[in-house]
């Protein structure tokens, strides 16, 4: 029998003749491990929601036309003196087209781009809903169907009905679900629409679309770039805004700026657009962070404790094994691999009871307007996560195991003996 | 004749808590095949000499040889080989580990020196647990076994390496007096018969006075 296999068979000796005391050590690894999983998918899972509540459906660069007041006044050209001071009243906005300008070859010079994953045209243009007498203020923004539902999870928003009808039929409209109360509306009913040159289409509703804002699902609803283009008689280079959307989002700011540059379009970038937003997501990681680390911290002073007692409780054994001629070495090996043993069980459960918990709350029912295709408590199921928790129950207890056992190494037997 | 175990000027302190001259220039021999036991009142320091012939203890000034060999200069990994190949321990508290089987106890030394195989060691064993008539408790834990059953199992653990030299401490001190008189008989044989050197730290005085030589210690000095 060689050295090593003599000192497993002592391990493993341990371990079993006090299965119960074996199995609260590796409870306290798995309680620490369980737990660090479940927070994490719960805590990541939420930020993730949260996230994509904003980020998913909001297109990282926008470009559209915006009317604003020239910022270079020909005054100011004409007469460059600093020490003149110059006041204009009532300065007006420069008449914009809505349109953009050239519209199609930007968009395919964009989509050409490396940093860009894709980008879609929309056309948006005003109308009236009419219901009986009533005309309800509206808009209908014309989309290519496809790209929206690849790019910016379309599909999530559709409550009832099917994306896909706009493809189908080109008379179909997705009704804004605040527009459809208002109408008492349902699928594959018709609505009435008057464009604002006074022309009348019916279109036939082929799904109820719930954003979870009141004021856009009050407003708008969604057909097919044709029929936009048709509602407002222009031709299909008739674009008014281009959603980008990039392979890194932080790139955002840069490529909108190259992009105002490039050409005479206002391009807004996700950051700007949503600041506020960007702020709360970076202090949720930082608390969700901060919690991680707590949790592993505690969890892993829970098991040195707990291993703690478990080797000095062998402290006779240790000194018997020595006085018959084990050596330092093999009785330090002996505890480390209980340890391990401990760790690896303890972690192993862990991560089941942390996977089972995480499907438990997966499945708790959590219904919320603004996510009309979230049912249950989201859950990030991020194998990183539990990688960490085996790799630290590991570290852990070799952390745990190796500090008293390096004692044990050192220390003369007399010494516990001289103890008892 | 050959000396299997010697001291030279052998000095040991304990510091906590004040310095304390336990042990003073201690100088003894013995002879191969020797039976001797040590004796005087406690603390007088003779447990404490025990644990530093047996190589137990190394925090002491002085020369201490073991069949010819120096241990005092000795890593702990050699001195852990010595014990395990050339000396044999039998303790006052018996010291099996009760989480192994009686057998399992007494193969461990021999497992651990590697010599032999598994089965092997294994017959050595029985053997050892036969001669010492507690074969039959071979297969039950460690801790399910009488005190003096304890004892003799420990004796068949010291013997399993063949070992060059014996040593007990307090071996027979809380045995009653007729498996004191067992133990003892077990230990005068091996003596006589397999030319064992023994040293035994005891109290026991009909015990002493039966051994080849008797060395007296009082106050950390033999007298």
């Amino acid at each position: 029998m060689n050295g090593f296999r003599l000192v497993l068979d002592i391990a493993r000796t341990h371990l079993l003749s006090k299965f119960k005391q074996t199995m609260v050590a590796a409870l306290g690894v798995t309680f620490g491990i369980g737990t660090f999983i479940i927070m994490m998918g719960f805590m990541t899972g939420l930020n993730q929601l949260l996230d994509g509540l904003v980020l998913n459906r909001t297109p990282h660069i926008q470009l559209f036309n915006k009317s604003e007041p020239t910022a270079l006044q020909p005054l100011t050209r004409y007469q460059s003196n600093p020490r003149i001071q110059q006041f204009i009243h009532s300065v007006k906005p420069k008449a914009q087209l809505e349109r953009i300008h050239n519209a199609l070859p930007i968009l395919t010079e964009l989509r050409n781009n490396k940093q860009v994953e894709g980008a879609t045209p929309q056309t948006t243009c005003k109308v009236f809903y009419r219901a009986g007498s009533n005309n309800l203020n509206g808009v209908l923004n014309g989309i290519e169907v496809g790209g929206e539902v690849q790019l910016f999870n379309f599909t999530d928003y559709i409550v009832e009905g099917d994306v896909n009808s706009l493809y189908r039929n080109k008379n179909t409209v997705l009704l804004g679900a605040g527009v459809a109360k208002r109408l008492s509306l349902a699928v594959g009913d018709r609505l009435q629409v008057m464009s604002t040159n006074g022309a009348t289409y019916s279109l036939l509703i082929g799904g109820i679309f719930q954003s979870g804002l009141a004021e856009v699902d009050d407003v708008q609803s969604y057909v097919s770039l044709k029929m936009a283009q048709q509602i407002l008689g222009v031709g299909s280079n008739y674009i008014t805004r281009i959603h980008v959307k990039l392979h890194n989002m932080d790139k955002a700011t840069p490529m909108s700026q190259m992009i105002e540059k490039v050409y005479p379009i206002r391009a807004l970038d996700i950051k700007t657009a949503n600041a506020q937003f960007d702020t709360g997501s970076d202090i949720r990681t930082l608390i969700s962070y901060a919690v991680s680390i707590t949790l592993l911290i505690v969890a892993g002073f829970g098991i040195y404790n707990i291993l703690n007692m478990f080797i000095y409780e062998k402290m006779n054994d240790i000194a018997i094994l020595k006085a018959t001629g084990f050596t330092g070495r093999d009785v330090m090996y002996i505890f480390i691999i209980q340890a391990l043993i401990i760790g690896l069980v303890g972690g192993a459960l862990g991560l089941a009871i942390g996977y089972g918990g995480a499907v438990l709350i997966d499945n708790i029912p959590f219904v919320t307007e603004a996510l009309p295709t979230v049912k249950t408590y989201p859950i990030n199921y991020d194998p990183l996560y539990y990688i960490t928790g085996i790799l630290f129950a590991l570290v852990a207890t070799f952390l745990a195991g190796y500090l008293p056992a390096r004692k044990a190494q050192r220390i003369d037997p007399v010494e516990i003996i001289r103890g008892q | 004749m050959h000396s299997i175990l010697e001291t030279k000027h052998i000095n040991k302190y304990f510091l906590d808590p004040v310095k304390f001259h336990v042990l003073k220039n201690i100088s003894i021999q013995l002879r191969n095949g020797e039976f001797v036991s040590i004796m005087g009142k406690s603390g007088c320091g003779k447990s404490t000499l025990l644990y530093i012939l047996s190589t137990m203890d190394t925090d002491y000034d002085g020369e201490l040889y073991i069949d010819g060999e120096k241990m005092s200069n000795l890593s702990r990994m050699d001195l852990a080989r010595i014990r395990n190949e050339k000396i044999g321990f039998v303790f006052q508290f018996h010291y099996l580990l009760p989480e192994f089987t009686v057998l399992k106890n007494v193969m461990l030394p021999a497992l651990k020196l590697g010599k032999a195989s598994e089965s092997t060691i294994k017959a050595k064993a029985l053997e050892k647990l036969d001669m010492l008539g507690v074969v039959e408790q071979a297969h039950k834990k460690a801790s399910q076994i009488s005190g003096g059953q304890k004892q003799r199992v420990s004796i068949a653990r010291a013997l399993i390496n063949d070992p060059k030299i014996i040593m007990g401490d307090e071996p027979t001190g809380n045995l009653d007096s007729k498996n004191s008189d067992n133990v003892f008989n077990i230990l005068r044989r091996l003596s006589h018969e397999q030319d064992m050197s023994l040293l035994v730290v005891t109290h026991d005085v009909d015990f002493a006075k039966r051994t080849d030589r008797i060395i007296e210690m009082g106050d950390g000095v033999v007298l």
